[in-house]
């Protein structure tokens, strides 16, 4: 998995919602390689290939899905020191999250995300919501940099 | 001194002093003068007329015989007189007979003719005193003499009384400007003192100074220890005052943390719903639907409908959580009202129902609206919330009539006109003694199987419609239907009133 090309860093903390986001994302085959990181702490390390990822290649995931209720390091500080640094400044990153508050619509976009999603409860809805995003952010949106 | 402002009252004083002495002293003066002038004339003519009889008689029998030589001795005695100034006797006929001093060829005074019966007569004449006298012997007039004394001396004299009664007032001003300064002491000064301070006082506000020392007993004392007992009671009282402020500030202060806290509290609560509620109820509508989608074969037709159910369920609770979550925002949200067509905001909630409006054919009554001061977010909300009320209710309707308008009337406790809103329909109604319950959360008053609905969404417009200042009511009948009213503010707004928008700045993008 460490040397395979990830299309997709899901950062996700809770266990049933990441299997369902997985479910989703592998039924409509959207991506073929995702890694998952489970808090923010760890998104970070992966992105910036420190602790457990030093030997990672310098490979960036086509899109980061980012819950923002996190442990350790939150949504929203991810997303910050992914847009402050030069090397993963450019990746696009959407936020996959349960709040539909006003505050961290305001605050996701103010730091520079580039889509908002709020989780369906109804997982139909939840299934094309992921649908669509994966189509959109790994297949139709081209990336300024090799993957 | 005398001229000096806040000392205008011990001038008053001093020149009130002095002018009553001056007029006092100048009366005295002037009724001793008088007095004076009358008795001193008096004893004058009293002194020339018994100067003339003893003349008379001396010289009566000179006239008798034509011997005036005789008669000139008498005269010459008048010498001794101090202030005569000249003497004549005349003859009976009327003819000078001897004067005195002699000085031949001048004019001498005339005779007065004198009326009939009376012997003597006298005239000031300037500075002279004339008097006149007829000479009787043996019953029958023998001559007049004639007298003139002069009245250098009198008014020597009454010179000499004014120059002393100028003294004496001089004097006495003298005295009263020194009493004056003893009245300044114990009337004037207090007084001034008095006004001094309360100057002060009103000016620094400093209610802790009193008056030092008073001076006696008097009106004046007892106006000062009135004025003290006023300036510790006022002093108490602003203490009081100040405490009761201070504590209240201090409340309020703490209500304010309190309230702060408890908001926050609300606001966290709201999001960790809005948040943490969500993702278990994702789950139970996730795992469910790929247990009925993906393992269809080991579930029988029983437990396929209850998969569903929990599904529905799920959705429901999804939807009760974001009515809550919408109608807890709407209480702590601020207004942005800004001058609101409601035409056009009840064609932007009427295009969202367009699809099911025209599938039952519903007959839409629209009234003219006027344009008013809102916020049209939640205004919008308000006539979604009534008018998506009235397509549900009136589903079982063969012929489904809403109706949208406004009329004025008479406000609750005024008598001014206000602008009601209604929305009528003629769908399932309510029993009118239910009504208070229609705007309570969670109070429904239908089953769900009947008319689906979370119970929120006519407490949230009961909040919006508060929120504006306005007033919400109902009345129904069951099988009949329902008119809800509503007003936007007490008393009516002043925006306009007619359909057409009256101000050009209408917001159409809501």
């Amino acid at each position: 998995m460490i040397s395979e090309t990830v299309e997709i860093l899901l950062v996700e903390d809770n266990a049933a919602d990441l299997e369902l986001a997985l479910h989703a994302l592998r039924k409509n085959k959207v991506a073929n390689t995702i890694h998952i990181a489970r808090d923010g702490e760890e998104a970070l390390q992966f992105l910036f290939r420190q602790g457990p990822y030093s030997g990672r290649d310098a490979t960036l995931p086509k899109v980061v899905l980012l819950d923002l209720k996190l442990p350790k390091v939150d949504g929203l500080e991810v997303l910050k020191v992914i847009r402050e640094d030069e090397r993963t400044k450019c990746i696009p990153v959407v936020a996959l999250t349960s709040s539909k508050e006003q505050k961290d619509i305001l605050a996701s976009y103010k730091l520079g995300v580039n889509s908002y999603i709020q989780k369906p409860v109804d997982f139909e809805q939840f299934q094309q919501a992921i649908q669509q995003l994966g189509l959109y952010w790994v297949v139709v949106n081209q990336v300024p940099f090799a993957v | 001194m005398l001229t000096d402002r806040p000392s205008s009252i011990t001038a008053k004083l001093t020149w009130m002093n002095m002018l009553v002495s001056a007029a006092a002293l100048l009366l005295a003066c002037a009724a001793f003068a008088t007095y004076e002038v009358i008795s001193v004339r008096q004893n004058m003519v009293r002194a020339l007329s018994i100067q003339a009889q003893i003349i008379g008689f001396n010289s009566a029998s000179a006239l008798l015989f034509d011997d005036p030589r005789s008669a000139g001795n008498t005269l010459a005695a008048l010498k001794a007189a101090p202030d005569l100034i000249d003497a004549e006797i005349f003859t009976a006929s009327g003819e000078l007979f001897v004067a005195y001093p002699h000085r031949p060829g001048e004019r001498h005074l005339p005779l007065r003719w004198v009326a009939g019966g009376q012997t003597e007569a006298h005239w000031f004449n300037g500075r002279t005193l004339v008097l006149q006298r007829q000479i009787v012997f043996g019953g029958k007039p023998a001559g007049t003499v004639l007298i003139r004394t002069d009245l250098r001396q009198l008014n020597k004299r009454l010179k000499a009384d004014a120059v002393i009664a100028g003294i004496v007032l001089a004097a006495c001003m003298a005295a009263v400007l020194l009493m004056s300064s003893f009245l300044r002491r114990t009337i004037s000064e207090p007084v001034v003192r008095l006004a001094e301070m309360a100057r002060i006082i009103s000016h620094q506000k400093d209610y802790s100074v009193r008056i030092a020392a008073i001076p006696s007993r008097d009106e004046l004392g007892v106006l000062m220890e009135s004025f003290n007992e006023m300036l510790a009671q006022i002093q108490v009282r602003d203490g009081a005052l100040l405490q009761a402020h201070n504590e209240l500030e201090g409340r309020v202060e703490e209500r304010t943390v309190q309230l702060m806290g408890a908001n926050r509290e609300l606001e966290a609560f709201s999001y960790s719903v809005s948040h943490d509620l969500r993702a278990p109820l994702r789950q139970i509508s996730g795992f469910a639907k790929i247990l009925s989608d993906e393992y269809e074969a080991q579930i029988d037709v029983a437990g396929q409908r209850y998969l569903k159910l929990i599904q529905e369920g799920a959705r429901n609770m999804g939807r009760l959580i974001d009515d809550l979550i919408n109608m807890g925002r709407i209480g702590r949200q601020e207004l942005f009202q800004k001058p609101t067509d409601l035409n056009d905001l009840l064609q932007f909630v009427l295009n969202d129902l367009q699809t099911e409006i025209e599938a039952r054919s519903i007959n839409l009554r629209l009234g003219a609206l006027p344009v008013v001061e809102c916020d049209p977010g939640l205004i919008k909300q308000v006539f979604a919330n009534l008018l998506s009320n009235a397509v549900k209710y009136t589903r079982y309707q063969e012929h489904p009539v809403i109706e949208v308008g406004q009329s004025r009337q008479n406000g609750q406790n005024t008598d001014a006109e206000e602008t009601v809103f209604f929305v009528r329909d003629n769908g399932a109604g309510f029993d009118q003694k239910y009504e208070n319950k229609l705007f309570g959360v969670f109070q429904r008053l239908h089953r769900a199987e009947e008319f689906e609905g979370t119970g929120v969404g006519l407490a949230t417009v009961r909040r919006i419609i508060q929120n504006h200042g306005g007033r919400i009511w109902a009345k129904g009948e069951i099988g009949k239907g329902a008119t809800f009213y509503f007003t936007l503010k007490p008393g009516g707004h002043g925006v306009g009133n007619t359909g057409m928008p009256l101000m050009q700045e209408v917001n159409h993008d809501i």
